[in-house]
């Protein structure tokens, strides 16, 4: 009995912080997004019209499935060159491994928002890559290269989640008892063998787990592509963000933005029963 | 690793992406000693006249010390909160901690945009007039940073027993003696850690602070505010060169930290 009474102190501020000020305003946010108008009398009146006008647009739909798109290329790239990052580091690096990876993860500790920005400033027209091609007389005359392109707002964020995903990664492969590869090679298999009969489909959970990790995130982006995308690399975070700064439909905003919180939840439902599932298959 | 390894493959391609991965940050510090407006090739000459009137630009300076008024009192209050969140379920079992833990996840994997709308409308459907400022927006950064000290705590408190806690009011202290005087010291550089790294997420963040922040500024909304102007960039630039050195200071600080008392750390792993 005395516990409760000491969980109750303890628990108290952490859970009233998160009902008040996170669980609380979702739940505003769902309702918000009934209400005709943002401000005066539009505001206390009750309506269906933006959920009529959202699933009517297909504008709408299309910049929420070319989102979805950027987030599986970003997650894809991320991936690609990740991997073999992670399996250096797990199995070759040998007593250099900490010292490596830790060198490897310094840079995603530093401000995300300033490595966006120097990728801006390497990309324009007036740029470092530019203008380091034009006096090393590779191209004849400035050009933006990438910038303001979807191109430019997967390469910016690859960039950013390439440390992000070598870790489930390279913790997944180093988990795996590496008597079952030298196991695959008595029994006769050559080594690419091992590596996609063995090693790839038991290092599965971390990939799976750094899709996830770049997906989600990439999916609510609306930093990175106002800053590289330009107007066909927008994404549907900055249709949310301009709802609320510039056209001010805060009810439109606030739909668009229950159908981004609902996708995320169904995506990390979906990421725990996947990773559990392929944990167990591991086993 | 032998010199061979240095040759292979693998270790060529790990160093080939590590320089990409530090290759923008490294121009940026490069281009805040260049002598001249535009960030382009060649190099222009070495100058610290940059670093100089970086003193002089007053709103900057301003927005500095925003974001490290900021960055302090809402991690502070993240960390506590944090803190005693973690003490609670690392320490306890009780009906609806697996409830919690899923809410109190969730700030990390939420849209930041989602987060932001969702105060920004909370508080204006509290009071319309109210104005925004660095109030709202450190509440914001709070939600953010709640989720990362929880775990950094509670991973350092399942490191040890509760045997430690059960032996000291076996010894006479009552239980809040016992958190005071065994609990707390013993989470004490995972609490600095989570206090560091809240700081450096408050210190940096924009997408939640965007909407949040009312006519005040915080430097990565008044960074910003200033690519607009080419003439004021190589100012950006070398102002973005500091926070990148300092906050890789903190984090290899923090870092530190964390493995400083970690049980049973390998020696050759450093």
């Amino acid at each position: 009995m005395e516990h409760r009474g000491r969980i109750a102190v303890l628990m108290t501020p952490p859970v009233l912080w998160l009902v008040l000020l996170f669980l609380l305003p979702m739940a505003i946010m769902a309702l918000f997004s009934f209400r005709a108008g943002t401000f005066g009398a539009e505001r206390d009146i009750f309506t269906l019209e933006h959920y009529r006008e959202f699933f009517q647009n297909a504008g709408f739909q299309r910049l929420l499935w070319q989102s979805a798109v950027t987030a599986l290329l970003t997650s894809a790239f991320s991936i690609l060159l990740a991997y073999p990052i992670a399996y250096f580091l797990a199995f070759r690096a040998r007593s250099m491994q900490l010292t490596l990876l830790t060198i490897l993860i310094v840079p995603a500790w530093t401000s995300y928002l300033l490595r966006i920005l120097a990728w801006k400033l390497i990309l324009g027209s007036n740029g470092l890559l530019n203008s380091f091609l034009l006096s090393a007389g590779l191209i004849e005359e400035a050009a933006p290269i990438l910038l303001y392109s979807r191109a430019a707002v997967v390469v910016t964020l690859v960039y950013v989640w390439i440390p992000f995903v070598t870790l489930p990664i390279f913790s997944a492969l180093q988990r795996i008892d590496r008597s079952l590869l030298e196991a695959a090679a008595d029994l006769g298999c050559a080594p690419w063998e091992v590596f996609l009969r063995v090693t790839l489909p038991l290092s599965l959970p971390g990939v799976v787990a750094g899709f996830f990790f770049v997906f989600i995130p990439t999916l609510g982006e609306w930093v990175t592509p106002s800053f590289v995308g330009g107007v066909e690399g927008t994404m549907y975070g900055n249709l949310i963000q301009d709802q609320f700064v510039r056209a001010l439909n805060w009810p439109l905003g606030s739909l668009m933005s229950l159908v981004m919180l609902i996708l995320v939840i169904v995506q990390i439902f979906i990421f725990s029963r996947v990773v559990r599932l392929s944990d167990l298959a591991g086993v | 690793m032998r010199r061979r390894d240095l040759l292979s493959p693998g270790f060529i391609y790990y160093a080939l992406l590590t320089l990409f991965l530090y290759a923008p940050i490294l121009l940026l510090i490069l281009f805040s000693f260049n002598d001249g407006r535009s960030l382009t090739f060649p190099l222009k000459g070495f100058t610290l006249k940059w670093y100089e009137e970086l003193l002089g630009a007053r709103e900057l300076l301003d927005a500095l010390g925003n974001s490290l008024v900021l960055g302090l009192a809402s991690s502070v209050v993240a960390t506590a909160l944090g803190t005693l969140a973690a003490i609670g379920i690392a320490r306890f079992n009780f009906p609806g901690r697996s409830a919690f833990l899923a809410v109190a996840a969730m700030p990390m994997v939420i849209p930041y945009v989602v987060l932001g709308v969702a105060l920004l409308i909370l508080f204006k459907t509290i009071n319309p007039d109210a104005p925004l400022s660095l109030w709202t927006v450190g509440v914001g950064h709070v939600v953010i940073n709640i989720p990362y000290a929880m775990l950094i705590v509670a991973s350092r408190l399942a490191g040890f027993e509760a045997n430690l806690e059960e032996a000291a009011m076996d010894l006479g202290l009552t239980y809040w003696g016992t958190l005071m005087r065994v609990t707390l010291p013993i989470s004490a550089p995972a609490i600095l850690s989570a206090f560091l790294s809240s700081f450096t997420t408050s210190f940096d963040e924009f997408a939640v602070s965007f909407f949040l922040i009312g006519t005040e500024s915080t430097l990565p909304i008044y960074l910003y505010s200033q690519l607009r102007f080419p003439s004021r960039l190589p100012l950006v630039v070398t102002l973005a060169a500091l926070v990148m050195i300092g906050s890789v200071l903190i984090v290899v600080f923090a870092e530190w930290l964390r493995r400083v008392g970690q049980p049973a750390a390998r020696k050759g792993d450093l």
